[in-house]
């Protein structure tokens, strides 16, 4: 329908972004009406991340000409802001960004270099920023999901943790039932998204390469290829957000910062 | 159950001072919750600090074991500054007993075994069976706590404390999440206990007349101050 409204594909593809954010505006007020309030937070994240990925695509299209180092450092500012985003999830947890960039650097970083020595991922620009970022993003949300757990379970459980603590605990070993649960719970999605791959869902990567005319064999282990890494690389992150936010729980003289109604 | 006739209020009060204050305060973004609290525990006494709610009763208490650090002041532990101690030392030292038992999952012997596992020491089924029977829980050892009642439970956090063997016993409103059956059933367990221990005990309660029945000395609190202490008598008719 819109095709035949639409002629220039530049018309085209804004109109296709405003029919698909309607969609999503139309189920915040759907939630309004439940009195779930998401307005601002939904807005704003569909605002911000219209605009980046403008952003990002302007990138690119110069990107193109330049030098290879150059995905490099776009990579590493991807890394930050993926920090400071996930981050978020852990307030009240001191240090929860330095944390979170040097797991995602760690884990999503790591892989992508690794990978992309060898040959995995094609070192060509298109090729390395885009599957990167799709690293990046995944650790981020996998991040995200394990701070916020931690925190949440931390939270509920302050009286089993301090009753440990009081027992002559280490702090370590006295939130580590939950450390392990918020690791766990936080690799779901990866898992699921390889389990369910070509049944419940075609990821966008194999959806974009079949539009431009890759072979469906090469599109599908492809996909493959990138959700082994997007599992690897997010359980890495996790593994390593786990470990170091633990130890950021506590104070130097083993208490517990967070806490219910502080 | 240990069996003592003997009243905890007749209990002589010793000379020697196991715990002392020096102005210990706290605040929380501005907010005061204890200030300048100057005070002794003496070895084998009950203290107990009464107030109204929001008077900063176990913000205090949680300053004694160092579950929260002190913004002004220190605390000395038969006189060494307990910030020279380190931190898991100390709490094994002065033990914690909460409002609610908090037990972990597993049976009542691994919940009493969780505290000498901390320093790396096996505590030995005998210890383990005089323990419980020393809180009335004496065929309990291989019972899951998901399975124990509101004033079992806490019988259970009584008893894994004291397997730390602590020097000085924290009680924070023990009994206020029980039922008055239970309530009264963990009272005498505690008189008893203190008594033939001898233990040196500070209580946290709301409750005067627990305070009278359990207690040598008696601190009022309000507002985070110390606004009196002394015998019962002293403070509880002053």
């Amino acid at each position: 329908m819109l095709k035949h409204l639409f002629h220039d594909p530049l018309h085209l593809v804004f109109a296709q972004a405003v029919v698909a954010a309607l969609a999503a505006v139309l189920v915040v007020l759907l939630a309004r009406k439940r009195r779930i309030h998401l307005e601002s937070e939904v807005l704003i994240a569909m605002l911000r991340g219209l605009l980046q990925i403008v952003a990002v695509g302007s990138i690119l299209v110069l990107l193109l000409k330049s030098s290879r180092w150059n995905s490099a450092w776009l990579l590493m500012v991807m890394i930050v802001a993926a920090g400071a985003t996930s981050a978020r999830r852990a307030r009240g947890i001191p240090g929860a960004f330095t944390v979170s960039t040097w797991a995602i650097a760690a884990g999503a970083g790591s892989v992508i270099a690794v990978m992309t020595w060898l040959g995995v991922i094609d070192s060509a620009i298109t090729s390395l920023v885009p599957v990167g970022s799709m690293l990046i993003a995944n650790a981020m949300n996998t991040n995200g999901l394990a701070l916020n757990r931690i925190r949440a379970d931390v939270l509920a459980h302050a009286g089993e943790i301090e009753t440990a603590l009081a027992l002559g605990a280490e702090p370590g070993r006295s939130v580590s039932p939950y450390v392990q649960a918020a690791f766990e719970s936080s690799l779901i999605p990866a898992i699921d998204s390889v389990r369910s791959l070509g049944i419940v869902w075609i990821p966008g990567l194999m959806a974009g390469m079949l539009l431009s005319g890759a072979r469906p064999l090469y599109a599908a282990i492809y996909q493959f290829v990138v959700l082994a890494m997007i599992l690897a690389s997010s359980g890495l992150t996790s593994l390593i957000s786990t470990l170091f936010i633990r130890a950021r729980l506590f104070t130097s003289a083993d208490q517990l910062i967070v806490q219910p109604g502080r | 159950m240990l069996k003592s006739n003997k009243s905890v209020n007749t209990l002589a009060t010793s000379d020697s001072v196991l715990l002392r204050t020096e102005n210990l305060g706290r605040s929380v973004n501005g907010k005061i919750l204890v200030e300048g609290a100057t005070f002794e525990v003496h070895s084998a006494e009950v203290l107990a600090i009464v107030g109204p709610s929001g008077s900063g009763k176990t913000s205090l208490l949680r300053l004694l074991n160092r579950l929260d650090e002190p913004t002004s002041g220190t605390v000395y532990l038969e006189g060494v500054d307990y910030r020279q101690i380190e931190p898991r030392t100390l709490r094994r030292e002065i033990g914690l007993v909460t409002q609610r038992p908090f037990l972990f999952p597993g049976t009542v012997a691994e919940n009493l075994r969780y505290g000498p596992a901390q320093r790396g020491d096996t505590f030995s089924e005998d210890a383990i069976s005089q323990l419980l029977s020393n809180v009335g829980l004496g065929d309990y050892s291989s019972r899951n706590v998901a399975n124990l009642s509101g004033g079992e439970a806490q019988r259970v956090s009584v008893a894994r404390t004291l397997a730390n063997s602590p020097r000085l016993l924290l009680l924070d409103e023990p009994t206020s999440a029980l039922d008055e059956a239970s309530k009264i059933e963990i009272e005498a367990l505690l008189r008893n206990i203190v008594s033939n221990l001898r233990l040196t005990c500070v209580l946290v309660t709301h409750d005067k007349a627990q305070a009278a029945r359990l207690a040598s000395r008696v601190m009022v609190l309000e507002n985070g101050h110390i606004i009196r202490i002394g015998s019962m008598e002293e403070v509880l008719h002053a």
